[in-house]
């Protein structure tokens, strides 16, 4: 094809969109509402999926040394503990801190235990993969000089299938938001597309290659998805940015934590501006092509 | 120009619109196409620009073999055929010489000869001064004028047309008719079906009729009736 044939189509294209300017008015308006929904659904499971990830982090093992074992044999433990598959880090805390800890929890009674702290040396173990802590906790347990291996047994696997499920559900909902957006825009570009079956029919007569007739549709459907996706991006920006400004400060400490705007924000407007201009460009093809056969 | 070989045509619910067809259409020829509704006239004329296909039998135009050219070389031959109908099928939101040039843009001609050609066949159909005018600011006649000057401008060697003055009162048939002319005199053979009696009779050219899918009378300065 010549760049000037090119040149041709892409003022076509962006003609088309004003001369059907009813068309383009509801096809717009179809990609607009569709990926302010997905939009905001993605700003909201993107940030329960921190929290998830937040909460499986939090997770830890807690391996507690024989009391009696001397330093000696503790360095070991923690040798072999750092050496076994799965262990992204090993915090060593001595007895006499894990006892300051106590003191500090509980109360100053405690205190008496200062003159001879029946506690023993711990460290705090995380996985590398906060689903694999049981496996490794287990492991761990089977070494010697180990008093006793602590990791939330029950609870842990508990909250893990509790926020996997809310992940995959998450995940079904995204898809099938995506599937109705694809479905509802598809359709409505169809039906202008079909309002020009004349006009394609007439491009045929007169010789039009298939790619001839597609491509300025295939354009304007691009250019419907960018016109559409202006408004959802604006609005997610500002008020994203907004309520994390609002937010943040409070949420300083805790564990729910918002997504940093600045990337967040520039990839969410990415992928809605992804979106709406594959959905567009999708929409026109598959409406184009119904006319293209035969 | 155009032959076709025992052609026949069965649409799939059964109606058979053409039933052994054997015709040929030399260069530079006149023909008239006649026959009662729903006699197979259509079809025997969608199939010589591919819009339909032959169930069987061979149509040959222009040395292109119609039943066996793919989909993707159908553009290619359209090309070199121009067609006319009877309801003038004119984009309506461009204008007239927009409505031409359309054809040349399609293939790719280059800006220079696309303005040329669309004002030399603007003059030829005497459309010069209503170039910039939109198809529903003109009569019919103007409008059927420059869909024809569309089938030619890119000079074609054969104009297919269906019923051109079908909806089109007897003076302004007329003056179709002599555009007609002027194009088969320049060498460009014409297919033309009509129902109209008087200018098949005025005008005397090949008159083919069909009827229940058969050709049953093919003469040379022919006149209209299939009633025999």
């Amino acid at each position: 094809m010549k760049a000037r044939t090119m040149g041709r189509h892409f003022r076509e294209s962006l003609k088309s969109l004003g001369r059907n300017s009813w068309m383009t008015f509801a096809s717009v308006s179809a990609v607009t509402v569709t990926l302010l929904l997905v939009g905001v659904f993605i700003v909201i499971m993107m940030n329960l999926n921190q929290l998830a990830d937040n909460l499986e982090n939090d997770v830890e093992i807690k391996v507690i040394a024989e009391p009696a074992a001397d330093a000696e044999t503790v360095k070991q433990l923690e040798k072999e503990i750092k050496a076994t598959p799965g262990v992204a880090s090993v915090l060593y805390a001595s007895r006499d801190e894990e006892l300051d800890k106590m003191i500090k929890s509980f109360g100053d009674e405690l205190n008496l235990y200062k003159q001879s702290n029946p506690l023993g040396d711990a460290f705090y173990v995380k996985a590398a993969d906060p689903h694999k802590t049981a496996e490794i906790a287990i492991k761990i347990d089977k070494y010697a000089n180990t008093y006793k291996v602590v990791y939330g047994e029950g609870k842990v696997e508990k909250l893990f299938n509790v926020l996997n499920m809310s992940r995959n559900i998450g995940m079904v909902l995204i898809l099938a938001l995506l599937f109705t957006a694809m479905f509802l825009i598809s359709n409505t570009i169809r039906l202008t597309i079909v309002a020009r079956g004349r006009e394609i029919e007439i491009m045929k007569l007169v010789g039009a290659t298939n790619s001839f007739v597609r491509i300025p549709f295939v354009l304007e459907g691009i250019w419907l998805g960018v016109l559409g996706s202006i408004i959802p991006m604006a609005v997610i920006s500002i008020s994203y940015y907004e309520l994390y400004e609002q937010w943040e400060p409070r949420l300083q400490n805790e564990l729910f934590q918002l997504m940093n705007a600045t990337p967040f924000i520039f990839q969410v407007n990415g992928l809605l501006l992804f979106m709406g201009i594959f959905i567009g460009m999708w929409g026109s093809f598959m409406s184009v092509r119904k006319f293209l056969r035969a | 120009m155009i032959v076709m070989k025992d052609v026949y045509k069965k649409y799939p619910n059964g109606v058979v619109a053409a039933n052994g067809i054997n015709v040929e259409i030399g260069r530079g020829e006149f023909v008239y196409v006649v026959g009662p509704s729903g006699a197979g006239k259509s079809t025997f004329i969608k199939m010589m620009y591919r819009e339909e296909r032959p169930t069987k039998g061979d149509i040959i135009v222009n040395g292109i073999n119609l039943a066996t050219l793919r989909n993707k070389r159908v553009p290619y031959l359209r090309r070199q055929i121009g067609v006319v109908f009877q309801d003038f099928k004119l984009l309506p939101k461009l204008n007239v010489y927009e409505n031409v040039a359309f054809a040349l843009e399609v293939i790719e001609e280059s800006p220079k000869q696309i303005r040329k050609k669309v004002n030399d066949v603007l003059a030829l159909v005497g459309l010069t001064q209503k170039a910039r005018m939109f198809p529903n600011e003109l009569s019919g006649g103007e409008q059927q004028r420059v869909s024809i000057a569309r089938s030619i401008v890119n000079v074609p060697k054969v104009v297919i047309a269906d019923e051109p003055t079908g909806n089109l009162d007897p003076e302004t048939s007329w003056e179709i008719m002599k555009i007609f002319e002027q194009i088969n005199a320049r060498g460009t053979t014409i297919v033309m079906a009509t129902h109209n009696r008087e200018i098949v009779n005025t005008i005397r050219h090949r008159v083919i009729v069909v009827d229940g899918g058969m050709i049953t009378r093919d003469e040379y300065e022919g006149v209209y009736g299939y009633e025999s």
